[in-house]
């Protein structure tokens, strides 16, 4: 489980670091990389005071955990059985810490380019704080409503993938275009970055998903394979889509696939047969590509495709999981529609539905009141500077 | 005296080079530019979103040679650096008023031999 949470974090740093940072122009590479990293050292306290307790704490009315835990008070060495019981508490904790990091690392590419990084940080905890944990405690926590309801989520793809998507997509509008979008080429400076990024992302992932059974056993194996298979399948099949309809197949188009497909089996890998993985695999290839091309007819700058990819890639997971789930995978889970219960889907559907207008309606209201109080973008001048000169006085490239 | 400035195709600069030195030049400068002519650019795919390029790479070079050499280092350029497919590049030739080599204040032809 150490192994697991220590690969989860490698996703963020340095994987999702290197994706979004490659993706970005050359003057803007520290301040995206700073994004992601300076996440992990803010929601790491974040989680130990009060998060950890807000998402995992005793219940209050299904909704969010009490601050009975807070400083980790009572999260001892012993295993809390309520959710491994063959495990120490503070292993969990720590665990289910480097979700709390990745999520919001992975909001940050939809304003990627112009945020303000004081505005930035203050974000990053209010949105940890009011959209994370409850999240979290309605999905994960002993009595939260979505777990109740019979919401299958694996390893996080409501709480996770459509959380940071769909508040991506409010970010995008709320920070509005980057200066010169649509108008001049805004290609990224170094793609081998965002390839070996994703490539630790697909690594690391197996700390994700299989890691979620919280036990090395027959489970973590079925979700190391067929996270491994939807990946491979999901890469292939965004490849086809750019090679069919604009020509060649790209090596973003490849890398981004991988990731996508990622994305989609989270919630799926626990429940889910190695054939299902292949389908829902080129499900994440199909629909995220065509997602991704469509952004550029919508006219929003979600600058580096967080919607199209985790947000779209994650819908179609947690959907797909009630379309395959079938209990001769994990017993504790449940049948899905092609498995002879057509409820799980509907089940599914509420979970997403709800997800949607929680994540998009609070980061608003989040991003509403920031830009009043503090403004979300830097100056013009800033931002044609770039953010390393004008965020942080460096330069990731000396001339 | 002479200067010739000739724009060229990148992967051609060595052949260019060699040909130019045996043919007795003894000096030259050389950019890395970008520009356009007939040449079309090409595009660039990054998910949804396609480029345009229009400026391509190309090496510029440039030579101070005297009056009477001119002619035959414009063949030499013309004969290593040509492929025949558009994009090959040009030559300019223009006359200069002046070189001093600043080591010595040598002035003419003296400076450029």
């Amino acid at each position: 489980m150490l192994t697991s949470a220590a690969l989860v974090l490698m996703m963020t740093i340095p994987g999702l670091f290197l994706f979004y940072g490659g993706l970005v122009r050359g003057k803007n590479a520290l301040g995206t990389i700073m994004h992601s990293f300076v996440i992990v050292a803010v929601i790491s306290v974040q989680w130990v005071l009060w998060g950890y307790s807000l998402a995992f704490g005793p219940d209050k009315g299904g909704i969010i955990g009490s601050l009975a835990w807070f400083g980790l008070s009572g999260v001892g060495l012993d295993p809390n059985p309520d959710y491994a019981a063959t495990i120490p508490h503070q292993t969990f904790m720590v665990y289910q810490l480097m979700f709390a990091i990745i999520t919001p690392a992975l909001i940050t590419g939809a304003f990627a380019e112009r945020a303000k990084f004081s505005t930035f940080l203050v974000f990053i905890l209010l949105w940890a704080t009011f959209i994370y944990d409850p999240l979290a405690h309605w999905v994960w926590g002993v009595k939260g409503w979505m777990r109740e309801m019979g919401a299958l989520d694996f390893a996080g793809g409501t709480v996770v993938h459509i959380s940071s998507g769909v508040s991506a997509l409010a970010a995008a509008f709320m920070f509005g275009k980057r200066i010169g979008y649509g108008q001049e080429a805004m290609p990224p400076h170094n793609l081998p970055f965002s390839v070996i990024g994703a490539s630790m992302l697909w690594v690391g992932w197996f700390g994700f998903n299989a890691g979620s059974a919280l036990a090395a056993d027959g489970l973590a194996t079925s979700a190391f394979v067929v996270t491994n298979t939807a990946t491979a399948t999901a890469a292939l099949s965004w490849m086809a889509m750019d090679w069919l309809f604009r020509g060649k197949p790209t090596v973003l188009g490849a890398a981004s696939g991988a990731v996508a497909g990622l994305v989609a089996i989270t919630p799926a890998s626990g429940f889910v047969g190695p054939m299902s993985s292949i389908i829902i695999g080129v499900g994440a290839g199909i629909f995220c590509s065509t997602a991704c091309n469509l952004k550029n007819k919508l006219g929003y700058d979600d600058s580096l495709d967080v919607v199209g990819v985790h947000g779209v890639g994650g819908t179609w997971g947690a959907l797909a999981t009630g379309l395959f789930a079938t209990k001769t995978i994990n017993a504790a889970g449940n049948n899905g529609l092609f498995f002879g219960n057509p409820a799980q889907l509907w089940v599914q559907f509420v979970a997403v539905v709800v997800t949607w207008i929680f994540a998009f309606v609070g980061t608003m209201i989040i991003l509403s009141i920031l830009k009043v109080v503090m403004g979300l973008r830097v100056s013009e001048e800033e931002e044609r500077m770039g953010l390393d000169l004008s965020q942080h006085n460096e330069r990731g490239y000396s001339a | 005296m002479k200067k010739i400035e000739a724009i060229i195709k990148p992967f051609k600069l060595d052949e260019v080079k060699q040909k130019l030195t045996s043919a007795g030049i003894t000096g030259m400068t050389i950019s890395e530019v970008k520009g356009f002519g007939r040449q079309k650019g090409h595009t660039e795919l990054y998910r949804g979103a396609e480029y345009t390029v229009d400026f391509l790479p190309k090496v510029k070079i440039e030579i101070l040679v005297p009056d009477e050499m001119a002619p035959k280092i414009v063949d030499t350029i013309l004969e290593s650096a040509q492929t025949g497919k558009i994009g090959d590049g040009k030559i300019f030739v223009s006359t200069v008023e002046e070189v001093i080599r600043i080591r010595t204040n040598e002035r003419g032809e003296d400076a450029i031999r």
